[in-house]
């Protein structure tokens, strides 16, 4: 097993990269299929009635909508390879330009969310897991089930009928008017990322309008994956409980509260650094529906407007930077995972 | 009969306590939901998109009252008929999913795990690549697409439902067929000159599809969420088409700050509780069939002094 040239970690880093090749591949094509062989005309959708037949026509010569299936087709892997995702009909952006100024609104909710959900979720996942079938462990399994059953929206709706006022919490947007405003005219936007760039201003009234507007949002979709930890967290709690070097622990006569802190809890987090990884899809979806609850400015928000406006190649291009952006964490966590995990690199 | 019976009764009689409670509280909170679907025009006292009773208008975003439980939206729309109506909506747009994903799912996994070959492998791919995919994005797109081709109907948020769905029915029954064609009762059954088609219809079906009711019921829970999720969006059914509980809250969003609580409150509610009621069935089941949950219960030994003689 060991020594043997197929376990080493540089060979399986590389397998895992190529293997990034032909998935990245198959879902371009998958939205390629999707988007585009589909019947309905992405031009006449997006402008119809906005112009004349004529004008119509030319931008769907222009756009490549009038050549064979099969050449838009090369036509649209390349221009991904070139990293071009093309230009939104409805307001004229590069889809490159529309990431740059949004995502990094999608990434900080995101983080935010991600270390709300990992501070409440672990802690609650292991006093339930260690006192299992107690009072603490059903209240803390209803409260993970209720976490995930309350839709983002609704949870939203709540905060804000209730919570927002009497906090004086702000619940629409990622900062208020003025700072966005200061922000922009003083030239401190340099990061692109509102909530990086307020820090980095070092202005406090920024900062603290910048944390303010993004509490809300966070704790929302905070909630909706920290469910997702404590479950896991109480299962692997549950599974490690039941090992047999705890019981051989127990057994040498070590304190029952030393043998969960040292043995067990230890080891049941291990697998939580590879889950953490895999939940990115579903924050990616909530983080769309959060941004839409809370008028976030963020990717998602944006793909929601130009899917009412119906434009195809602003939503090509979203998904597919999505799609990729995906995979390419999933490539992350294995890596990472191969990195701490021996047993994984075969 | 009684086979039937014995599995159906299978998740009570093999657990005990918590996980038995769990299962038989999300049982009832479920099929309270079921009730409301089928009696829909029977307890909701007015229409799903009725503004005016009797000629007489109702009044416009009003509190709770004796004619209009949950009070009314500013549709004028009664909110109680609406959170009855809207069961309907999503038990409805669920089991036509779940219709889907299995007849589609099903067959395919059958096909794929048996052939193997280069059909199996670009199905595999192609399937693998749909699970990777952030599902609600997935549901997005197709939602998108579909209801410009068939407008906001059930039909269509079904259909996009699914999309996310197939690739788990199908990775399950692959993969239970590529073991299962291995069993010498395949083999027998070739041997005596079984088509490929009788051995999956009559050898291998009943063995694969055991795992698809689990799997159902913890999709269905996720696709109710989903579907709210679309209706919030605008992306599923439209208002007067149906009554759907997303869409209700995303109406209801504009008023969470003037005081109208109640247009959200009882949407909302009603999405927690039935989901809630299929992810504890699920749960139930789940602890039922996956052993390594089940709690090993020591039996005190009592060692009984031994008599000095």
């Amino acid at each position: 097993m060991t020594g043997s040239r197929s376990g080493s970690l540089p060979r399986y880093i590389l397998q895992r990269v190529l293997l990034v090749i032909p998935m990245i591949w198959v879902i371009l094509t998958l939205v390629f299929i999707v988007l585009r062989v589909a019947p309905g005309d992405p031009v006449s959708a997006a402008l119809g009635g906005k112009l004349n037949d004529e004008a119509l026509d030319q931008r769907r010569e222009a756009l490549g909508f009038n050549d064979p299936l099969i050449q838009q087709y090369w036509d649209y892997l390349t221009s991904v390879a070139r990293l071009d995702f093309g230009t939104t009909f409805s307001d004229n952006q590069t889809v490159l330009h529309v990431v740059r100024d949004n995502g990094g609104a999608t990434l900080s909710l995101t983080l935010a969310a991600f270390l709300i959900a990992l501070l409440v979720g672990i802690p609650l996942g292991l006093v339930a897991g260690r006192y299992r079938d107690t009072f603490p462990d059903v209240a803390i399994r209803i409260f993970g089930i209720l976490s995930y059953a309350a839709p983002i929206f609704f949870v939203g709706f709540l905060l804000q009928a209730y919570v927002a006022k009497p906090l004086g919490l702000p619940t629409s947007g990622s900062a208020g008017v003025e700072t966005v405003y200061y922000m922009e005219r003083d030239g401190l936007n340099r990061t692109h990322i509102l909530l990086f760039d307020v820090f980095l201003s070092g202005n406090s009234y920024y900062i603290e309008d910048a944390l303010k507007h993004l509490l809300l949002p966070a704790v929302t979709l905070g909630l909706l994956i920290c469910g997702v930890f404590i479950r896991l967290v109480r299962v692997n709690i549950l599974q490690t409980m039941q090992s047999d070097y705890v019981e051989a622990a127990e057994a040498r006569g070590i304190a029952q509260g030393r043998v969960t802190r040292r043995h067990a809890f230890r080891n049941a987090l291990v697998p939580v650094i590879t889950v953490i990884g895999l939940q990115f899809a579903l924050l990616l979806g909530g983080a769309v529906l959060t941004e839409s609850t809370f008028n976030w400015p963020g990717l998602g928000q944006k793909l929601v407007e130009y899917i009412n406006d119906r434009d195809y190649v602003a939503v090509q291009g979203i998904v597919t930077i999505f799609a990729i952006a995906v995979v390419l964490i999933s490539l992350l966590v294995d890596i990472v995972n191969a990195l701490i995990d021996p047993r994984v690199r075969y | 009969m009684r086979t039937l019976l014995r599995t159906l009764a299978k998740p009570f009689t093999e657990t005990a306590g918590l996980a038995r409670w769990m299962l038989v509280i999300g049982l009832v909170m479920t099929s309270l939901f079921v009730v409301l679907a089928i009696f829909a025009p029977w307890i909701a006292p007015y229409g799903f998109a009725q503004a005016s009773s009797g000629g007489v208008d109702f009044p416009k975003a009003g509190a709770p009252s004796g004619d209009h439980w949950f009070g009314t939206d500013r549709l004028f729309f009664d909110v109680y008929s609406r959170t009855v109506w809207g069961a309907r909506t999503a038990i409805e747009v669920v089991i036509l999913s779940i219709v889907i994903c299995v007849v589609v799912g099903v067959p395919l996994g059958l096909v794929s795990g048996y052939y193997g070959g280069w059909l199996d492998r670009v199905l595999v791919l192609v399937m693998d690549a749909m699970f990777a995919f952030p599902s609600f994005l997935l549901a997005i797109v197709f939602s998108f697409l579909l209801t410009g081709l068939l407008g906001g109907t059930v039909l269509a948020v079904a259909l996009s439902l699914s999309a996310i769905y197939v690739p788990q029915y199908f990775r399950v029954v692959r993969n239970t067929t590529v073991s299962a064609k291995e069993a010498t009762y395949v083999e027998a059954a070739r041997a005596i000159g079984a088509s490929d088609f009788v051995i999956m219809r009559r050898y291998l079906l009943n063995n694969v599809v055991q795992s698809v009711p689990v799997l159902g019921t913890l999709n269905a829970a996720d696709a109710i969420l989903t579907l709210a999720g679309l209706g919030f969006l605008g992306l599923g059914i439209q208002s007067t088409d149906a009554a759907e509980w997303g869409h209700d809250l995303n109406r209801a969003l504009a008023d969470a700050g003037s005081g109208i609580w109640w247009t959200g409150l009882y949407p909302g509610l009603a999405i927690v509780l039935l989901v809630t009621g299929l992810t504890l069935v699920g749960e139930g089941l789940n602890e039922t069939l996956n052993p390594t949950l089940r709690v090993r219960r020591l039996l005190p030994v009592v060692m009984t002094p031994r008599e000095e003689r």
